[in-house]
């Protein structure tokens, strides 16, 4: 079964001509680092030995197709398997109700645990890095959904999807109950609907924002918002429901369509935007490729994503194989997520026995707190992740890996900035202690360097390929020993790129 | 009370130059040079999600809002009175103080012109004064920096974004983002200027890197311990921050603009509860940053401006909430403000083809007078054409 769609998609490859072609035969280890820092995070130097020389086509074509068949590695939080809470409504004091909320904010917390120990274990990690992609995507926010099995199920719906198909992904997330509590689809009623998803369905899902000339109007807008209603939550339970009395059978004009539309007609109807096909690709585009989608090649990618069904699995792997991506103007011209950063720099130094609850605390205090983006557009993203506050806090975050003795560490890590962190287990786990020391000796000799002694200009070169992705802005100062440079390499402003 | 004390007993004097004889050495220098406006403090507090107009500044005489917001009409008894048609929410009780003493302007019908509707397009509006057509790269206040405010004085930035603001207005500008000045200047050393180089992500990087540095130098002073109280909650501290940046620039050439901002407003869905807490941290936010600048001696020297991608739909949704909108009020504070109400009431009679509120009152009037009045640089510039100043900053 697994051979049989591995030698499909190779069928397929074959096909493609323009993309193919682009991508190298022979992957020197700078386009090895390359090909697996985008994918994934900061590969080590093993991961990187493991692919060099290898055909570009046949390692993309594994690391997509591993992705998509990966499963969780580690066992689900308990509270997951557990009975639903009693619904919110039918708690009588607010005492009761302000309690049940930091319960379901604890087993949130249990969530982001879970899957910041799958990225940092992952050996697929383009999973991973695809439901990240998702949840900034379709970004909902626990703070506003509080129910933590919710947000469970909608991760999982991510997971199940990632790399699938992007017309049932759609579909499921418009019928995800997490997602209609964020965007207030659960009390949308006929009469007086609420524009709230349908909006944010077509502009940051969909079809992108709209413009003069572009594909939807206001008055789209309010007509899906009548063809979403009835799209509920059953309370006790929060699974989907359909309220048929809340439902507008009406007749609905949606892009120049008229008919008695559903939800499930408003959404491919989108989907038949050519702008749908277009703003995924762009997206995805920014994610993997460079900051500046390129629009011919934006169109043949749009063309063939919406060709095949809306096969996600299928556009990543183009997207992999395009000569864009190769083109090494773009090496280093993204920016790491804060998420990236602290899973990339634990993979990549080997940091021994790493706190998942305190790198969960890190990322957030560096901008990107899992399961609650800032709003539903999500995290913008590349330049927006670095202001003043948060290079200080990435600075501050690779120096600890450097702190003499653990008590020092420590105490660095109790120094996290907390006054912009909501909710009580966040802060929590950021005055947990943090270790991230590493063995330096072993990293370092794999580069021919000696943490003590001044490295030579071949062990520097190597240092530097190895952890920047463009040339280091620091000037090496004659007389530097190697952990003092292996650390400025970290301090550099090109550590901050992939 | 001191300084009220000097202006009575100096009847011969003008006030200014009594303070100045008695007040220490970096009160001189600023009364000295107040005549360049390069002291002045510009305040900007980001109402996020679009704050419901309608219930903020009610217009509690009109059947018709009680018609349109059958389940969320702020009654009209707990309405706290403005005038014979319009009041503020209840939970606004912290600004009476500041409108009792003429120092609140509230400035009604605050639009554009062809609105839109989406949170993330309508903000980039409002941050780059642009058309509703245009797309601009650079913030407004960049624009006033660039026409003339920079020049005023060597600013060690030239806006400090508190918190979890954005800096779309300053976009282009110098500015720095910190949560609290204190660890800002602790960890600052671990930014290292180098030349600009590389790509357009290291090139932003390496200016942030530079701006860290030259901003943590001025930040740098002795903790000022305020006697006035900081409301808890994110806003409270975003307030506590700000004040601090400010006490950190006596005597210096200080930091003009400050961002901060309070949210979420996106009240779709149940609004009263969200809409009145956020009300309350609003108005107890803003009478705390009264407090501390009046301690610093500040509070004349500095105007506050709140603003929001738009307001929200005239009539309510099926649930109990609001749907974006369009026109909504603003405040504009500060010990310079002419207060009183400018612009009209909303006419919930005269709804626009989308069934919103009608601007009265273009955001870059606003924009404008802050310019031409508050900074005395040409408008024309920053916000891009010719737009009529409101009378609510003392000539």
């Amino acid at each position: 079964m697994i051979l049989a769609r591995v030698l499909g998609a190779l069928v397929l490859m074959l096909g493609l001509t323009v993309f193919a072609q682009a991508a190298p035969t022979q992957l020197t280890p700078d386009q090895a680092r390359h090909l697996l820092a985008r994918t994934g995070f900061a590969p080590t130097q093993s991961e990187v030995n493991a692919v060099r020389g290898m055909d570009a086509r046949l390692v993309v074509e594994r690391i997509v197709e591993q992705a998509r068949l990966a499963s969780p590695r580690n066992p689900a939080p308990e509270f997951v398997n557990q009975p639903a809470p009693v619904p919110f409504r039918m708690l009588e004091s607010e005492t009761q109700r302000q309690e049940q909320r930091r319960v379901q904010m604890l087993e949130g917390m249990d969530i982001k645990r879970w899957w910041m120990t799958e990225m940092l274990d992952s050996p697929t990690p383009l999973q991973e890095r695809m439901v990240l992609f998702w949840h900034n995507h379709f970004a909902t926010s626990q703070q506003k959904v509080v129910r933590s099995q919710a947000m469970w199920r909608q991760h999982q719906l991510l997971r199940k999807n990632a790399l699938g198909n992007f017309r049932q992904l759609l579909h499921g997330i418009a019928k995800d109950p997490a997602m209609l509590v964020y965007l207030d689809g659960v009390n949308s009623r006929r009469g007086a609907p609420n524009e709230n998803f349908a909006r944010e369905v077509m502009e940051l899902f969909t079809l992108g924002e709209a413009r003069q000339g572009s594909a939807y109007s206001e008055q789209d807008i309010r007509e899906a918002a009548r063809a979403f209603t009835g799209w509920s939550v059953d309370r006790d339970d929060f699974s989907f429901v359909f309220r048929r009395a809340a439902h507008d059978i009406g007749r609905k004009t949606l892009f120049g369509h008229s008919g008695f539309f559903d939800g499930d007609d408003a959404l491919d109807l989108m989907l038949e935007q050519p702008a749908a096909a277009r703003f995924i690709v762009s997206k995805l585009w920014r994610e993997f490729v460079s900051p500046q989608p390129q629009a011919a090649q934006v169109e043949v990618l749009a063309q063939r994503f919406a060709r095949s069904g809306f096969d996600i699995a299928l556009l990543v792997r183009e997207m992999l194989l395009s000569e864009a991506f190769w083109d090494p103007a773009h090496r280093g011209s993204l920016v790491k997520a804060p998420v990236e950063l602290v899973v990339g720099t634990v993979r990549q130094f080997g940091i021994l026995r790493p706190d998942p609850t305190a790198l969960v605390a890190q990322a957030a205090a560096l901008g990107q707190n899992l399961l609650v983006p800032p709003n539903v557009r999500g995290w913008p993203g590349y330049t927006d992740w670095i202001d003043a506050s948060s290079l200080l806090g990435r600075k501050r975050f690779t120096s600890l890996m450097f702190q003499p003795a653990p008590d020092a560490g420590q105490q660095a890590m109790s120094r996290i900035d907390l006054t912009m962190v909501r909710g009580a287990p966040m802060r929590e786990a950021m005055r947990q202690d943090s270790n991230l020391r590493f063995d330096a000796q072993a990293w370092l000799a794999h580069y021919g360097a000696d943490v003590d002694r001044e490295p030579s200009a071949a062990s520097r070169a190597a240092m530097e390929a190895a952890l920047l992705a463009v040339p280091a802005t620091q000037p090496f100062a004659a007389g530097t020993v190697a952990l003092s440079h292996l650390r400025s390499l970290t301090q550099d402003a090109a550590y901050q790129l992939k | 009370m001191q300084r009220r004390q000097l202006l009575k007993s100096g009847a011969a004097l003008t006030g200014v130059g009594m303070l100045a004889a008695r007040a220490p050495a970096w009160a001189q220098a600023v009364t000295q040079r107040a005549q360049s406006n390069y002291d002045r403090v510009l305040v900007l507090v980001e109402l996020k999600g679009g704050n419901d107009g309608l219930n903020t500044v009610v217009p509690y005489t009109d059947s018709l809002y009680y018609q349109l917001r059958e389940s969320i009409a702020i009654r009209r008894e707990d309405v706290i009175r403005v005038d014979s048609r319009v009041g503020l929410h209840p939970e606004l009780a912290d600004l009476v103080p500041l409108w009792d003493k003429g120092e609140l302007a509230i400035v009604q019908g605050v639009g554009y012109p062809e609105p839109n509707l989406s949170h993330f397009r309508s903000i980039e509006i409002w941050d780059t004064a642009s058309r509703s057509n245009e797309y601009l790269s650079q913030g407004w206040v960049t624009r006033a920096m660039q026409a003339g405010v920079a020049k005023r004085a060597s600013y060690s930035a030239e806006g400090v974004v508190v918190g979890g603001a954005d800096s779309g207005v300053l976009a282009g500008a110098r500015s720095v983002r910190l949560n609290n000045p204190e660890t800002f200047v602790n960890q600052a050393h671990l930014a290292i200027p180098v030349p600009t180089q590389g790509n357009a992500a290291l090139q932003h990087i390496l200016r942030v890197e530079s701006d860290v540095s030259a901003a943590a130098q001025a930040l740098r002073a002795e903790r000022f311990n305020f006697t006035t109280a900081f409301p808890a909650g994110p806003f409270g501290t975003s307030v506590r921050a700000a004040v601090q940046v400010v006490a950190s620039q006596r005597g210096k050439a200080g930091v003009p603009v400050l961002v901060l901002s309070l949210g979420s407003f996106d009240t779709h869905q149940n609004q009263a509860n969200t809409h009145a807490n956020l009300l309350r941290q609003l108005g107890a936010g803003l009478a705390a940053l009264k407090g501390a600048l009046v301690e610093l001696d500040a509070w004349e020297r500095t105007l506050v401006m709140s603003f929001s991608e738009f307001g929200r739909r005239a009539r309510q949704n099926g649930s109990n909430g609001t749907d974006h909108g369009t026109a909504a009020p603003h405040f504009v504070t500060g010990g310079a403000v002419r207060g009183g109400l400018f612009g009209q009431p909303p006419e919930l009679g005269r709804l626009d083809t989308s069934q919103n509120l009608v601007a009265t009152v273009d955001f870059r009037q606003l924009y404008a007078t802050i310019a031409k009045d508050w900074w005395g640089v040409d408008s024309s510039s920053v916000v891009r054409g010719n737009f009529q100043t409101l009378p609510f900053i003392k000539g």
